[in-house]
C-alpha cells in the first residue's frame, strides 16, 4: 500500500520536471560560437569594402584614361602612366612557365603514385612531396636567385640572361605548386573505383592502357579543379617573383629579362615608404582587388567544374 | 562469316603495347625523380651559402686595442665603455646612451658594440662550401695576393652566436635573435586570434548549424578564404590593422608611447593579420577533426539527457583535440614562413632591439632572409643561408611534433 | 587468337593449386580440369575461396601485390604462371565478368570498342559492336542509344554490356564470377538463358553461390569448402557432372550443402 502511494507521489513530480528549461548558459555559448562562424563573413566583407574604397579611389584618377589603361605599356603611376600591360604581362609569362613544369611533372608524379608505386615507394614519396609543400615561398625565391639564375646563364649565356628574370621565377614557382597539382591529382585519380580499373585488366589492358584510358579520363574533373587551382596559387604567389623576377615593371616577352608581377610591384612599393593616400598607395588596393577578384572566380570555377562534371561510375 | 572476319580484324600489337608501356613507365619515373633532385638541389644550394671561407679585413686592427696587456676580447664591461667614449663622437656616444643606457647592458653588447663601430670588420670576399671545400688552395692564394691585410677564415655562418646576436647592419656580427622573437611574439597574437575563433567556427559549422543559406554561404566562403592569396591578407590588414586600427595597434588608445613606433607597424598587427590568414586553415582542419568524432559518441551523451555544449565540450572536443592541434600546428607553420603579407603591412628593415611588448616594430625571421638575400653583396647571401638553415630547422621540429602528434593518438582509435 | 582449339579437350586445367595471399594459404591443392565449351560451375559456401580459385585462372588475384600461387594453371597445355607469359596475353584469351557490373563511363558502343581497340583491331568497327551486343542478347535494347552512357541501362542490361564486352575480343573462356547476384531475377534468368547460347562458342567457368542456378545451368560442377590446411583454406572436395553432385554426391559434406543442410 505504501510502496504505491510512493510511487504515484514520485510520478506526479516527475511529470512536473519535463518542461524546457531555460539554459542562458547554452544560448550564450549558441550565440559565440554563431559569432564566429560569422566572422568568416567579416573577413570577407572586409576585405571586399576597405580593397574596394581606396581602389575606387584609385580608379577615380584613372577614370579620364581608362582606355589608355587597357592599352599602354608603360605603369608609372606618379606622371600619369596607368598602362597595366607591363604588370599583367609579367604575371602571366611567370604563371604560364610554371604552369609548363607543375602540370605535366605533377600529373606524371601524381599517375606514379597512383597507379604504378608500390606502397613502400609511395610511404616514401608522399613525405617528400609534404616537405617541398610546406617551404616558405621566400626560400624558394632565395633558390631562384642563387641557384636557378647562374645555371640559366651558364645555359643561356650571361648577356642572354640578366640577373633578375622572369624565367628563374616561373621555373622555380613550377616547382613550388607541383606538390599541389600532384595531391589534388591524386586525390582525383585514387576516388576512381577498383572495380573500374578490374575491368580494364580483365579485359586484358595494360597497366598503361588502364592508367592513361580509363582512370585518367575518370578523373578529368578533379584533374581540371587541380590545374585551375594551380593557376590560382601562381597569379597570387609573391616572394619567388620579388626576389627574382626584378623590380620595375617592364613590358616584355622575354622571359631572360627582370619584369615584376602584380605582386612583385605590390611588395614593392608597401615595402618602401608609403604614404597614404598617395597614387601608389591606391594602386596597392586596386591590384590587390584585382588578384582577390580572380583567384576568388577561379576558385568558384573549379569547385563548380567538380560539382557538375562529377563523374558517376555507378 | 562476319566471326571470321571480326576475327582477322585483330592484329598483334602486344609488343608496341607492351613497348608504350615501358617508355610511359619511365617518363612518370623521371618526373618523379626531377621532384625529388628539386628537393635536393635547393636544400644542398642553402647549405652551400651558409658555409664557406670568408676574408676580412677590419678597420682598426684589434691588437692596437690592448690596454693593459689585456687583448680588447677580455677586457671588463669599464674599460670597454671608456674605449667606446673615448673613440667614438659625443653625438654617437651619446644616442647609444639614449637608446638603451650603457649601464643597463650587458658586457657581451658592449663588446658587441666595440667591434661593430671600433674595429669594424669588412668582408671583402666570400666563398660558398662546395669551392672552399675542393679549391682550398686557390683561394688561400688569391686572398694571399689580393687581399694580404685580410683574415681568412672557414665560418659557419649559422653558429650559436648567430641564433643569440641580435641583428646589426654589419654582416660579420649580425644575428637573427631579433627576427627570432619578433616571429615567435606574432605567431602568440596570431594564435591568439585564430585558435579561438577558428575552433569556435567549427563547432558551430560541425554541431549547431543546420542547413540553411547563411550556413551554407559561411562554408563556401571559409573555402574560398582559404585560397586567397597571402598578400591580399596583407593589404586587408595594412587598411584594417595599421590604418584604421591605429590607436589600438599602436598602443595609443592605452596610453602607451612606444619611442620605436609610432604607427601602427607593430607586432599586434604582423599577428592579427596572419591570423586572417591562418583562420580558414584552422577552421577546416578543426572541422574535419570534429568530423571524425564517431556519432556513438555523441549519441551515447545525448542519451543520458546531456545538453549539446555539455556533449561538445565534455566529449566531442577531447576526442578531437589531437587533430585540431594538428591542424593547429600546420597554420603556425604556414604563418612563420609568410613574408609577403608582413611586407606589405610594414615590417622594420633596420631595427636590433627585441620587441619588448605589442607595440613594437617587428620584424620577422622570413623578412629577415628576405632582406638579406635582397642586398647584392655576397655575404648578405650567406647570412639568408643560415637563416634559412633556421627556419627550416624551426619548421621541421613543428611539423614532426604534428606528425607525433597525429600518429599517436590516431592508434588510440 | 582462335577460337577452337580442339587439340585440347581441356581448356583449363589445374594440379595442386596453391594460392597465397602473402603467407595466407586461401586455397589448398585443387586439381580439376574445364572441359571445353561447356559450362563448369563452382559452388560453395560464403568465404571458402571460389572467387579466389577463379581469379587465378586468368592471373586477376595479381593485382593485389603479396599474391602468389603454387602448382600448375594451364591454358591449353600452356602453364599460364611460367616466367615469359604475358598476363596481358592470358586475359586476352581469358575474359571475365565481374558480380557488379562495371562498365566504363563511356558510350555503350565505346565500352566495346576501346576493349576491341587496344587488342589491334583495325576492322570495321560498327560490326565488331553489333556482333557482340547480338551475341550477348542486347543489341535489340540499345541498338538506338549506342552512344549513350553504359551507365544510363539498367543493372541487367549493363551486366549483358559487360559481357558483349568480354566477348567481342573472341576469348576461348569466359568467367563469371557471380554475374547475376547483384541482379533481380528476370535478369538473372536473362544471363542464364545467355549462357547456355554462349557456351556453343566459348567455354564457361562460373562461380555462383545460388545452388540452383548451379543446378540449372552447368555441365559440371566443383564443390569447394573450407577444409584445406586448419580448416581456414578452400579446397574443392568433389567434382563432377553436375547431375552426380546434386543427385547422387560422394562427399557427404557435399550432400549436406546440396540439400541445404547447412552453408
Amino acid at each position: 500500500m505504501a510502496e504505491l502511494t510512493i510511487k504515484k507521489a514520485e510520478k506526479k513530480a516527475s511529470t512536473i520536471n519535463l518542461r524546457r528549461k531555460t539554459r542562458l548558459g547554452e544560448m550564450i555559448i549558441q550565440g559565440l560560437l554563431f559569432f564566429s562562424g560569422f566572422f568568416s563573413i567579416f573577413v570577407t566583407l572586409g576585405i571586399v569594402y576597405e580593397l574596394g574604397k581606396e581602389a575606387l579611389l584609385f580608379f577615380q584618377m584613372l577614370e579620364v584614361n581608362l582606355v589608355a589603361t587597357l592599352t599602354t605599356t608603360e605603369w608609372k603611376p606618379h606622371i600619369g602612366k596607368f598602362g597595366i600591360w607591363p604588370l599583367f604581362n609579367s604575371t602571366l609569362m611567370t604563371t604560364l612557365i610554371a604552369m609548363a613544369i607543375a602540370i605535366p611533372l605533377g600529373m606524371s608524379v601524381a599517375v606514379y603514385l597512383s597507379e604504378y608505386a608500390s606502397p613502400r615507394v609511395r610511404s616514401i614519396l608522399k613525405p617528400i612531396l609534404e616537405v617541398l609543400a610546406g617551404i616558405p615561398t621566400i626560400v624558394y625565391g632565395y633558390f631562384a636567385l642563387t641557384f636557378m639564375t647562374p645555371i640559366l646563364r651558364e645555359i643561356f649565356g650571361r648577356d642572354v640572361v640578366q640577373i633578375y628574370n622572369t624565367a628563374s621565377a616561373g621555373l622555380v614557382m613550377g616547382i613550388l605548386i607541383l606538390p599541389l597539382i600532384t595531391s589534388m591529382t591524386e586525390d582525383a585519380l585514387s576516388a576512381v573505383p577498383r572495380s573500374l580499373r578490374e575491368a580494364a585488366y580483365g579485359m586484358g589492358a595494360t597497366k598503361l592502357e588502364v592508367a592513361l584510358q580509363i582512370v585518367v579520363p575518370a578523373a578529368l574533373s578533379g584533374i581540371a579543379a587541380a590545374v585551375i587551382v594551380g593557376i590560382s596559387r601562381a597569379i597570387g604567389e609573391t616572394m619567388i617573383v620579388a626576389v627574382a623576377a626584378g623590380a620595375g615593371p617592364n613590358f616584355t616577352f622575354s622571359p631572360f629579362v627582370g619584369a615584376e608581377t602584380i605582386t612583385g610591384h605590390i611588395v614593392r612599393i608597401s615595402g618602401g615608404d608609403l604614404s597614404y593616400d598617395s597614387v601608389d598607395y591606391n594602386s596597392i588596393f586596386a591590384l590587390g582587388l584585382f588578384l582577390f577578384f580572380i583567384t576568388l572566380v577561379l576558385n568558384i570555377i573549379s569547385q563548380w567544374i567538380v560539382r557538375r562534371f562529377r563523374e558517376v561510375y555507378e | 562469316m562476319k566471326e571470321k572476319a571480326i576475327v582477322q580484324g585483330f592484329t598483334n600489337n602486344l609488343n608496341a603495347r607492351n613497348r608504350n608501356g615501358v617508355i610511359w613507365h619511365v617518363i612518370f619515373q623521371a618526373s618523379t625523380v626531377v621532384g625529388i633532385i628539386a628537393l635536393i638541389a635547393l636544400l644542398f644550394n642553402v647549405i652551400n651559402g651558409a658555409f664557406g671561407y670568408v676574408a676580412y679585413e677590419a678597420r682598426v686592427d684589434p691588437d692596437t686595442l690592448t690596454v693593459d696587456g689585456v687583448p680588447v676580447g677580455e677586457q671588463s664591461k669599464e674599460q670597454l665603455v671608456s674605449l667606446l667614449q673615448s673613440t667614438l663622437s659625443n653625438g654617437a656616444y651619446n644616442k647609444l646612451e639614449n637608446e638603451k643606457p650603457f649601464a643597463s647592458r650587458s658586457r657581451e653588447e658592449i663588446y658587441q658594440l666595440v667591434i661593430e663601430r671600433i674595429i669594424r670588420p669588412q668582408v671583402v670576399e666570400v666563398w660558398n662550401l662546395w669551392p672552399s671545400l675542393t679549391q682550398s688552395d686557390e683561394i688561400r692564394a688569391t686572398v694571399a695576393k689580393d687581399y694580404p691585410k685580410a683574415e681568412l677564415e672557414f665560418v659557419s655562418w649559422l653558429t650559436y652566436d648567430f641564433i643569440s646576436r641580435p641583428q646589426t647592419s654589419e654582416p660579420l656580427t649580425a644575428g637573427v635573435r631579433t627576427a627570432i622573437l619578433g616571429s615567435l611574439w606574432t605567431i602568440l597574437f596570431t594564435i591568439l586570434l585564430a585558435f579561438p575563433i577558428g575552433v569556435g567556427a567549427a563547432i558551430y559549422l560541425e554541431e549547431y548549424a543546420s542547413e540553411n543559406w547563411l550556413n551554407r554561404i559561411i562554408q563556401t566562403n571559409i573555402n574560398n578564404l582559404a585560397g586567397v592569396p597571402s598578400i591580399v591578407y596583407g593589404i586587408l590588414g595594412l587598411a584594417i590593422f595599421v590604418r584604421a586600427l591605429e590607436p589600438f595597434t599602436s598602443g595609443k588608445m592605452f596610453g602607451i608611447v612606444n619611442l620605436t613606433s609610432e604607427n601602427g607597424r607593430t607586432v599586434l598587427s604582423a599577428g592579427l593579420t596572419l591570423g586572417l590568414l591562418v583562420l580558414p586553415i584552422i577552421i577546416i582542419n578543426a572541422q574535419e577533426a570534429i568530423r571524425a568524432v564517431p556519432r556513438s559518441l555523441r549519441n551515447a551523451s545525448f542519451g543520458v539527457g546531456a545538453t549539446k555544449w555539455q556533449t561538445v565540450w565534455s566529449h566531442v572536443l577531447p576526442n578531437a583535440l589531437p587533430g585540431i592541434l594538428t591542424g593547429t600546428i600546420l597554420a603556425v607553420s604556414r604563418a612563420i614562413g609568410e613574408t609577403a603579407p608582413l611586407v606589405v603591412v610594414g615590417a622594420s628593415t633596420a631595427i636590433s632591439f627585441d620587441p619588448s611588448s605589442p607595440f613594437s616594430k617587428f620584424t620577422t625571421l622570413p623578412i629577415q632572409i628576405y632582406q638579406w638575400t635582397s642586398r647584392p653583396q655576397d655575404e648578405f647571401r650567406s647570412l639568408a643561408a643560415a637563416s634559412i638553415l633556421v627556419l627550416l630547422v624551426l619548421l621541421l621540429s613543428l611539423n614532426a611534433s604534428a606528425v607525433l602528434l597525429r600518429n599517436r593518438f590516431s592508434r588510440r582509435f | 587468337m582462335a577460337i577452337n582449339n580442339s587439340e585440347h579437350k581441356y581448356v583449363i586445367e589445374t594440379r595442386d593449386l596453391d594460392i597465397y595471399y602473402g603467407s595466407f594459404k586461401a586455397v589448398t591443392g585443387v586439381t580439376m580440369k574445364v572441359e571445353r565449351n561447356a559450362i563448369t560451375a563452382i559452388i560453395g559456401p560464403s568465404g571458402c575461396g571460389k572467387s579466389t580459385l577463379l581469379r587465378a585462372f586468368n592471373r586477376m588475384n595479381e593485382l593485389n601485390a603479396s599474391t602468389s600461387v603454387r602448382g600448375e594453371v594451364t591454358f591449353n597445355g600452356q602453364d599460364i604462371y611460367a616466367k615469359e607469359v604475358d598476363p596481358v596475353e592470358v586475359r586476352y584469351r581469358i575474359g571475365m565478368v565481374f558480380q557488379k557490373p562495371n562498365p566504363f563511363p563511356k558510350s555503350i558502343y565505346e565500352n566495346i570498342a576501346w576493349t576491341a581497340r587496344i587488342h589491334g583491331y583495325k576492322g570495321k568497327m560498327d560490326e565488331l559492336v553489333e556482333n557482340a551486343l547480338r551475341q550477348a542478347a542486347l543489341w535489340d535494347e540499345v541498338k538506338d542509344k549506342l552512344h549513350q552512357s553504359g551507365l544510363s541501362i539498367s543493372g541487367g542490361q549493363q551486366q549483358r554490356l559487360c559481357i558483349a564486352r568480354a566477348i567481342s575480343i573472341k576469348p576461348e573462356v569466359i568467367l563469371m564470377d557471380e554475374p547475376a547476384s547483384a541482379l533481380d531475377p528476370i535478369a538473372t534468368l536473362k544471363i542464364e538463358e545467355l549462357m547456355q547460347e554462349l557456351k556453343k562458342q566459348y567455354t564457361i567457368v562460373i562461380v555462383t553461390h545460388n545452388m540452383q542456378q548451379a543446378a540449372r545451368a552447368s555441365d559440371y560442377t566443383a564443390m569447394m569448402m573450407l577444409s584445406g590446411e586448419g580448416e581456414r583454406s578452400g579446397t574443392v572436395i568433389e567434382f563432377d557432372d553436375t547431375k552426380v553432385i546434386f543427385t547422387n554426391p560422394k562427399d557427404k559434406r557435399t550432400e549436406d550443402y546440396v540439400t541445404g543442410r547447412f552453408g
